[in-house]
């Protein structure tokens, strides 16, 4: 008996490795740690009431992004990892296995674990209050996307150290992820964990969709909405077409791995380069997703910090627009080295290129919004101004890797890897972070330390260049992306080692952030009024943070910039707008069913990796219990009486 | 707030100490041996060159507005903050972009049709034919007309076009040799067509470009490009001194690991045409080909599957 728990135990958990060993005694202590206090504190109930069965977006959003940032956290740890590892040839630091583990990780983590939901968060908590919305268009489909997301990520994170991390790299190309390629359970988890957090991205695009298009306050034309807003439904509208090709695909890739069917296999008439496209199809929308509402959010700060009518507002939506449709149509330029021919080839690249259009006519109008304003150098500012340069040379090099005969020297090099940090880094990490500064005092009602915000800008930015720019050259000096070592006589190692030095940079900047906001914490000085930056939108003109129902009467819109209209006109005298009287608000009920219905996703989820039919049948029937369970209850809405309203807002505006 | 100019400045020189040191022996990319990596160099200057003209610019204004528009008591920067709209403008920077891509894109497209990869180099000589496979971590170079092999080791003739076909016995793998040119994915189940030449002696860097599982770094290979009379007597040598390719030799050759080079005197018959070929199952059920496949895919379907295959599809989910 005891022999065949050992035996269980040595195939379930992942072993062998100090590094992992350490790691999986670092999370049971936080993990017993983390119960132990809220046991300590009686905190399950508060925790299950205010934030766990939340449908509030606020909340929601706060949760995304607290898991984002833990996820930046494990994917940075995975970077630094690597950037050791390369630092000198022949290192035996992480032998091959673990290597391709971890740049594995490091990407599908970034990019949909990271990435993601921080641009989910940002939607959350902005969006409804910048169109003077209640909430978004369905609560309760909001919390069941947040719930998905976080099981899907915690399933994929799990294969770390049970039954092993997937290892066929970020987008799992068959036939290596294939069973023939990939015999080992990490490639069910990757399936499995991007699937379930899949369908939550599919179904957060659709919520924000509806919500942008019906709960506008009344008045919000959609070209007075801000370009955020526009930004996210660009975003949101590319979801919408993109997520379902990558659940179909991962599907038939499961299929093909779980029951021997043969779409992508290289034997039974299957074939990999059906992947391939699929998998591209949804892959470069999804880069396009992730940079749009970055676009949005710089359009924000940069008009707000030089006090001045964003510039080319049209233009701006058009752009957004454009780039949101053609990025469907470029996917192939990630194969243009597959034996496409000619045609085909000629074709992506063209329209590859057609992209850098609109996207340079969004760099003239920022940098013509700055043009005769006055230009304040607070930290979300400070993050937009680096964000240009970094991102025009990124969007050059991205030109230059989309000259089809050209980037047959370029692909999978060096190259390729600094340009898509570049752009990813300097556009959407740069862009979040500018966000994150800004948005901070509405969501939190206090603001962050700025000295500290800028120890870690300087530190992200300069470990950013020297880490990067060095990548370029290593990439033109033949070094291909994804080894794991490489000859002393290759010349590499100086350029590697001072990319690796860049790294620990941008990991030291990363715990000047924690510092930051630790140490805002501690000192903790609560936001006077709702208007931290003198902003221009609706959500400044609300307390902060905002309080449940966001607006006690819905704004009646007659602007562009409405908050700074207003502002304007009662410097100058003018009457402000009238007050409604307050009536009833009509809120959602919070919810437990979609947490229980992502942990039931979760289980089935696991018993299918595992191949434990008596584990994912309870899990899908849990699902489907769920949705009953959902479909006849009726009690899920109640009103918010005006008196309670009243004293909300005394309290929160104090006299007002 | 001056850093913010004072950033511009160190990207700039890094910038420019990569394009002025392009010239150094390191930077293989932009230090090629042959007509192919020589075109593509020109077009990865022509390109950069293209964009730098927007590029700098913008740099530049981005650094001047970025200073001048800082928010300082007494500024006597103007001030407008209606000032949101411009046709002149907005019609100047839609079109500054279009008329650059436009130029790229001309020269994109030339470009794209005169270095396909499948197209011949023009040559009075005859080219050689090299027969690529990339396996579980070795590649395989079969030289037919020769009648050699080797694992990891290429040597070709200066001023000769070779032309590569390539495929992949397992997972896909992409061919590169920097110096001599662009790569190529070798995918199995289709022969792709690579033709590159070498225009000096030389030892060129080769690479196994694309992520095929555990030991991938392993797959780096040297390209001697030597005289022809060396080049005959090399083959000559193999021949009288290597031991010959067997069929179980080839079977061992595919058990993933590692290896070093090995030369060999000879190998079986039609072993790339068997390996292209070793997934269609009678008539009709033959793979996708790529626009760059050519005629080896055409040869008789050979019905035994090869044993790797076959053992990894009748492997189950394991691991439990």
């Amino acid at each position: 008996m005891l022999d065949k728990i050992k035996e269980f135990a040595s195939e379930f958990f992942v072993t062998g490795d100090p590094l992992i060993l350490g790691a999986q005694v670092s999370i049971g202590l936080s993990l017993v740690a983390i119960i132990f206090v809220l046991t300590f504190f009686k905190k399950w109930r508060w925790l299950w009431t205010e934030w766990l069965t939340s449908v509030d977006h606020k909340k929601i959003g706060i949760m995304y992004i607290i898991a984002s940032i833990l996820m930046l956290f494990r994917g940075g740890v995975d970077a630094l990892l690597m950037r050791v590892q390369l630092a000198a040839p022949e290192l035996e630091f992480l032998h091959a296995e673990h290597y391709n583990q971890i740049f594995t990780t490091h990407g599908v983590i970034m990019i949909l674990f990271m990435a993601m939901p921080l641009m989910f968060g940002l939607f959350n908590i902005v969006v409804p209050l910048q169109i003077g919305a209640r909430d978004v268009a369905f609560p309760f489909l909001n919390s069941l996307s947040f719930w998905m997301f976080f099981f899907g990520a915690m399933l994929f994170n799990v294969s770390f150290i049970i039954g092993g991390s997937p290892d066929a790299g970020w987008l799992a190309y068959p036939p290596l992820s294939e069973l023939s390629g990939s015999p080992g359970l990490g490639q069910d988890f990757y399936i499995w964990g991007i699937q379930i957090s899949g369908i939550g991205s599919l179904a957060t695009g659709i919520n924000f969709v509806v919500t942008i298009l019906k709960m506008r306050a009344p008045g919000m034309k959609l070209m007075q909405m801000p370009m955020f807003v526009w930004s996210v439904l660009s975003s949101c509208v590319t979801i919408m077409f993109a997520f379902p090709i990558l659940t179909v695909t991962l599907f038939l890739l499961f299929l093909d791995r779980y029951l021997g069917a043969h779409f992508f296999t290289l034997d039974g008439g299957g074939n990999p380069m059906m992947y391939i496209n699929l998998i591209w199809m949804w892959g470069h929308p999804e880069v396009y997703i992730v940079i749009l509402p970055a676009f949005g959010i710089f359009s924000e700060i940069v008009s707000t910090f030089s006090k001045k009518k964003l510039f080319g507002y049209k233009s701006m939506v058009f752009a957004l627009m454009s780039i949101s449709f053609f990025s469907f149509f470029t996917w192939a330029h990630h194969f243009f080295t597959m034996g496409s021919g000619a045609n085909v080839n000629a074709f992506f690249a063209l329209t590859t290129m057609l992209i850098a259009i609109p996207t340079g006519v969004k760099v003239f109008n920022w940098l013509f919004t700055m043009y005769r304003g006055r230009i304040k150098f607070t930290t979300p500012m400070m993050w937009t101004v680096a964000f240009i340069p970094c991102f025009v040379v990124g969007g050059m090099t991205g030109v230059l890797l989309s000259v089809a005969p050209a980037d047959f020297q370029f692909h999978n090099s060096y190259f390729l890897i600094a340009h898509f940090h570049q752009v990813l880094i300097g556009g959407v990490v740069f862009g979040y972070f500018a966000g994150l500064y800004y948005w901070w005092p509405k969501m939190f009602g206090f603001r962050l330390h700025e000295g500290l915000g800028k120890w870690a800008f300087w530190f992200w930015n300069i470990g950013f260049y020297v880490c990067f720019m060095p990548q370029y050259a290593l990439g033109l000096m033949g070094m291909t992306r994804r080894v794991n070592t490489y000859d002393f006589d290759m010349g590499w190692q100086p350029l590697n080692v001072i990319s690796t030095v860049g790294a620990f940079l941008m990991g030291a900047a990363f715990i000047f952030q924690v510092w930051q906001i630790a140490h805002s914490i501690k000192f903790y000085k609560k936001e006077k009024d709702g208007d931290a930056w003198d902003g221009r939108t609706l959500e400044w003109s609300i307390p902060s943070p905002a309080p449940l129902y966001n607006f006690a009467r819905l704004p009646q819109v007659t602007s562009q910039d409405d908050w700074w209209e207003e502002k304007q006109r009662i410097a100058a005298g003018e009457p402000a707008k009238p007050l409604a009287p307050l009536e009833p608000i009509h809120m959602p009920k919070n919810s437990g069913i979609p947490f229980i219905m992502s942990v039931c996703w979760f289980t089935a989820g696991f018993g299918f990796v595992w191949d434990w039919l008596w584990m994912a049948i309870p899990g899908l029937i849990g699902v489907a219990v769920c949705m009953l369970a959902r479909s006849f209850s009726y009690d899920t809405d109640y009103y918010i009486p005006v008196d309670e309203i009243e004293r909300t807002e005394a309290a929160l505006r104090g006299t007002k | 707030m001056r850093p913010y100019i004072r950033m511009l400045t160190p990207v700039l020189f890094l910038l420019m100490a990569v394009m002025l040191s392009g010239c150094g022996e390191q930077f293989i990319v932009l230090n090629p041996k042959g007509p192919i990596g020589e075109s593509q160099k020109d077009l990865i200057y022509i390109s950069t060159i293209l964009c730098a003209v927007v590029i700098v610019p913008v740099l530049i204004l981005t650094a001047v507005i970025v200073w001048r528009y800082r928010d300082k008591p007494g500024s006597k920067a103007s001030y407008k903050p209606n000032w949101e709209h411009s046709t002149k403008l907005e019609i100047t920077w839609w079109s500054i972009p279009i008329v650059i891509i436009l130029i790229l894109a001309v020269i994109t497209v030339k470009y794209t049709y005169a270095l396909e990869p499948s197209k011949p180099i023009e040559s009075e000589k005859e080219a050689i034919t090299i027969q690529v496979t990339s396996l579980d971590w070795k590649w395989l170079f079969n030289y037919p007309d020769e009648g050699i092999a080797t694992v990891n080791y290429i040597k070709i003739p200066e001023d000769v076009p070779v032309k590569f076909q390539l495929t992949s016995d397992t997972a896909m793998n992409s061919f590169w040799v920097p110096q001599l040119g662009g790569q190529i994915y070798s995918m199995s189940g289709m022969a792709m067509t690579l033709f590159l030449q070498a225009d000096e002696q030389g030892s060129y860097f080769g690479s196994g470009a694309n992520f095929n599982g555990k030991d991938f770094a392993q797959m780096t290979f040297k390209v001697d490009a030597t005289t022809e009379e060396d080049y005959n007597a090399w083959i000559d040598e193999v021949k009288a001194t290597s031991p010959a390719l067997t069929t179980e030799g080839f079977e061992k050759l595919t058990e993933p690991g590692s290896s070093g080079v090995q030369l060999f005197s000879s190998f079986p018959e039609g072993l790339f045409e068997k390996i292209v070929t070793q997934y269609v199952e009678g008539e009709g059920g033959g793979h996708h080909q790529g626009g760059a496949s050519t005629e080896p895919a055409s040869a008789p379907a050979d019905e035994s599957e090869s044993t790797i295959s076959t053992e990894h599809d009748a492997q189950n989910h394991t691991g439990h």
